[in-house]
């Protein structure tokens, strides 16, 4: 099932982890990244526990750590404010470098940063091992409603379809001189946005004929009966269940 | 008497704007027959299209096919027996891959398992996709993609193909196959198109629509001949296209 529509974020490969059954793979990474959620700011070792067994994950998915890194990019915006903890924060201070820091500030900058980036890193992991319809027939399988799998799956499908669109819109304006750099040039990105919807809308309701050409009542038919076998939970179970140890260690010291 | 494939009776239709779409629009289409339906843009050809498997409702007038009236009770089965091929085919393949997409008609039929697998098997043999079993429709070429739909539409194994401007957006190569591969099925097929030398090539017979209403019904080379009909109802032959050649080619051998 290498051909999904994950063609940007899945990396190709027939590694341990490529091979899991979804489902496993998508209750083990929600598994873990509750445990690194749940564990004490403070317990610094527990985090480095996780980050290791993340490093183990990585490692047995082939995938380069480069590509993990510059994956994680997207989270900046995210974790920049994290950064103005120890200037807002109150309480106890310790001097960094000659700043005056607030002490509760710093560890609020450390619970978000190392949180967020292993929780991001766990999805990088699923992302670029399963390829987008595996995720969703995971879902699937895992009793999510055919209503929300549906929207994920015609999203991924009609994603490329629409930024084409979108593409060849902003060329044919480019193509008559249009060079959006002031606010006040904005009308025509503001009017392509509105017959973009419109598009969108009126392809909705031709896929939808054509689905109701072939039959479609309403519920999407299960293409794949076949299920992850225990083995492959065990397997998937392990890093988890490793994490959530951890993490139990941290609280109860 | 042998039973239409289909049968169109005083088809009327408006759209909600109060605008008539089809006006009293009757044909019929023997079984195994190949026929064009021509007209310009906004002729209603597609509206019609849409109400040949139920998308569309009648107002007045009935379709049937095969005997069978088109009514809320036979709808399932008349959407099985009449398959429809979108215009664009980004509108039709919406799985992930075109193995599923294919096996979507089948399993709303409700079959399951090796059955359903046999039926995409035999359906992408049948457009000479097999090998694209796996892959993602949306990075196939048009000429593809108009195939798949196809397959889509034949793995349900309807009586009827309709097709919806089959040959738009293909280049010759594309169009030349898929005037041989519709020419291969055996199924009684209705195809909707201002293409006139693709309806001349593929189809004996043409319909021609204009305004909601049935104009002109003969064979292909004599309708196409007519260069005043033509003419009145915004058809053309292509530049270059010499009508005689159309009476020379089907005229009957003396």
């Amino acid at each position: 099932m290498g051909a999904g529509h994950a063609h940007r974020l899945h990396v190709p490969g027939d590694t341990i982890v490529h091979r899991m059954a979804p489902e496993a793979k998508i209750v083990a990474a929600f598994a873990f990244v509750l445990a690194v959620a749940v564990t004490p700011r403070r317990a610094v070792w527990v985090f480095v526990l996780h980050g290791l067994l993340l490093a183990c994950w990585i490692a047995r998915a082939g995938l380069r750590p480069s590509l993990v890194v510059k994956r994680l990019a997207v989270i900046a915006p995210f974790v920049t404010f994290a950064f103005f903890l120890p200037f807002l924060a109150g309480g106890a201070t310790t001097e960094v470098l000659g700043v005056s820091l607030s002490t509760e500030g710093l560890w609020g900058t450390w619970n978000v940063l190392t949180k967020s980036v292993l929780g991001a890193t766990t999805s990088i992991v699923l992302a670029s091992t399963t390829p987008v319809a595996d995720i969703v027939r995971g879902l699937e399988r895992l009793r999510v409603p055919a209503l929300v799998t549906s929207v994920i799956s015609f999203m991924f499908r009609y994603l490329d379809l629409i930024t084409a669109d979108l593409g060849r819109m902003r060329t044919a304006m480019v193509a008559r001189g249009h060079d959006a750099r002031w606010l006040w040039q904005v009308k025509p990105i503001a009017s392509s946005a509105g017959a973009m919807f419109v598009r969108s809308y009126e392809r909705g309701e031709r896929v939808h004929a054509a689905m109701l050409a072939r039959g479609f009542d309403g519920t999407m038919p299960t293409l794949d009966d076949r299920r992850a076998s225990p083995a492959e939970w065990r397997m998937a179970a392990i890093v988890p269940m490793l994490a959530a140890v951890a993490a139990l260690g941290g609280l109860l010291t | 008497m042998t039973v239409p494939a289909l049968e169109v009776a005083g088809l009327t239709f408006c759209y909600p704007n109060g605008h008539p779409a089809l006006e009293d629009l009757s044909f019929t289409v023997d079984v195994g027959e190949r026929v064009a339906l021509l007209g310009p843009n906004g002729a209603g050809k597609t509206t019609l299209a849409l109400h040949l498997n139920g998308i569309h409702r009648a107002e007045a007038g009935s379709i049937a096919v095969a005997g069978t009236e088109l009514t809320d009770t036979t709808l399932p089965e008349i959407r099985r027996r009449v398959g429809m091929v979108f215009q664009d085919a980004d509108d039709q393949l919406f799985m992930p891959t075109v193995g599923e997409d294919v096996a979507f008609g089948p399993s709303n039929l409700g079959l399951k398992g090796t059955e359903r697998d046999e039926r995409v098997a035999e359906a992408l043999a049948m457009v000479q996709a097999a090998e694209f079993i796996e892959r993602s429709p949306h990075h196939l070429s048009g000429g593809e993609k108009r195939r798949i739909a196809l397959a889509t539409v034949l793995a349900m194994r309807p009586d009827v193909i309709v097709m919806d401007e089959p040959t738009s957006g293909l280049d010759p190569a594309g169009r030349r196959e898929l005037a041989d591969l519709l020419q291969t099925l055996d199924h009684t097929q209705l195809l909707i198109t201002h293409d006139l030398p693709f309806a001349l090539e593929v189809c004996p017979r043409s319909i021609i629509v204009s305004d909601g209403r049935v104009v002109a019904d003969g064979p292909t080379p004599a309708i196409l001949a007519d260069t005043a009909l033509l003419e009145a109802h915004r058809l053309e032959l292509p530049f270059g296209f010499d009508p005689e050649f159309l009476t020379r080619r089907h005229r009957p051998a003396a």
